[in-house]
């Protein structure tokens, strides 16, 4: 596994297998997918049963599911302001996706769909669609003097105008590759120390004392790794509130 | 409920000089240390250059026109990836 032949083989741990048997294989139904249904179904479960009570004080699942809606709802308010509302449902739902996506990966035995460059550029593409769309849809054509700035003479706007196109374009870009690069970043660290443990561990009594550095380091990692989790789908939620403020407000 | 603005007002005050609420931050403010930032940073130059590269590929491919819209608008991404570092240090906003 992790340590085979003194090799560390920290990548393995992304790929792709199909799970369900004969029907997951056929379909391309791989454990990524799985992972993604578990999320959706997870956090569909937080808000329903958190809040069916509807406790005047509420309990500890309805206070969970209160301060996510909250913590949101600050943010898209906070970002873009009054108009920040119509946005929420899209903003809570990519927000509470990538969060149990990074959460679920830290699971024993369990995958990290966010560590897919092919699932978060998919995300931060429909945000690139959403935030055109919006823009198009508010301004009409004035959205594209989003890219001339105002009292700009014509001879800096043939030079300015590309380069703010290409900064635009490559808004999914970086958005994607961020969280992306995060993830992946992560796990393989874990892995490296976890096969330095195998690795040492095995090694005789010095090595097993010897062992307990990589293994200290893992532990710390693992809670590096939440709050690296939670931050990048903060990251994600609020770079898409402030482009949906852009998108809105143009500048 | 003028008592009422009053014992709230007196409690914010009292929370203020014990330190209990953290001052609020500014807008846009992007959280994480240092590296979170030169993280941010590097990723925010290659992805601008990267879609320069591709789209002066893309042209040249096109048009047939040799290395030089390339060039061009390598050129450009990267001076692209430099305004887009600009803008996660200087958030442009227009008034609320």
């Amino acid at each position: 596994m992790a340590a085979e032949g003194n090799a560390i083989d920290a990548l393995s741990q992304f790929e792709l297998t199909p799970v369900l048997g004969v029907v997951g294989a056929s379909v391309g139904f791989t454990q990524s997918n799985a992972h993604m249904l578990l999320a959706v179904g997870l956090i569909t479960a937080l808000m329903m049963w958190g809040t069916a009570g509807r406790a005047v004080i509420p309990g500890r699942l309805q206070a969970l599911a209160e301060s996510a809606y909250e913590f949101v709802h600050d943010m898209a308010v906070g970002q873009i302001g009054e108009e920040g509302r119509r946005f929420f449902p899209f903003l809570f739902s990519l927000f509470m996706f990538i969060l149990f996506g990074n959460l679920l990966g830290l699971l024993p035995y369990a995958f990290t769909f966010t560590s897919h460059i092919a699932v978060t550029f998919t995300l931060a593409a429909i945000v690139f669609v959403l935030i055109t769309a919006v823009g198009i849809a508010i301004h009409g054509w004035r959205w594209f003097g989003y890219f001339k700035p105002e009292g700009l003479s014509p001879a800096l706007a043939v030079l300015v105008v590309p380069i703010e196109i290409i900064s635009y374009l490559s808004r999914p870009i970086s958005l994607s590759v961020r969280l992306f690069a995060n993830m992946v970043a992560g796990h393989v660290m874990l892995k490296v120390f976890a096969s330095f443990v195998v690795m040492l561990g095995t090694a005789g009594f010095l090595g097993f004392l010897g062992a307990a550095a990589p293994l200290a380091i893992n532990v710390a990692l693992v809670g590096f790794e939440f709050l690296v989790a939670f931050l990048q789908a903060y990251v994600f939620a609020i770079l898409t509130s402030i482009y949906l403020h852009d998108a809105v407000h143009l500048h | 409920m003028a008592d009422r603005d009053d014992f709230d007002r007196r409690l914010q005050e009292a929370r203020a000089r014990q330190g209990l609420d953290a001052a609020p931050k500014e807008r846009g403010g992007l959280p994480g240390g240092a590296w979170g930032i030169g993280f941010r940073v590097g990723v925010e130059l290659v992805s601008a250059l990267v879609v320069g590269l591709a789209i002066g590929w893309a042209l040249d491919r096109w048009l047939g026109t040799g290395p030089w819209l390339l060039l061009l608008f390598v050129v450009l991404g990267a001076a692209a990836g430099v305004l887009n570092v600009y803008r996660v240090f200087m958030p442009r906003r227009g008034p609320r």
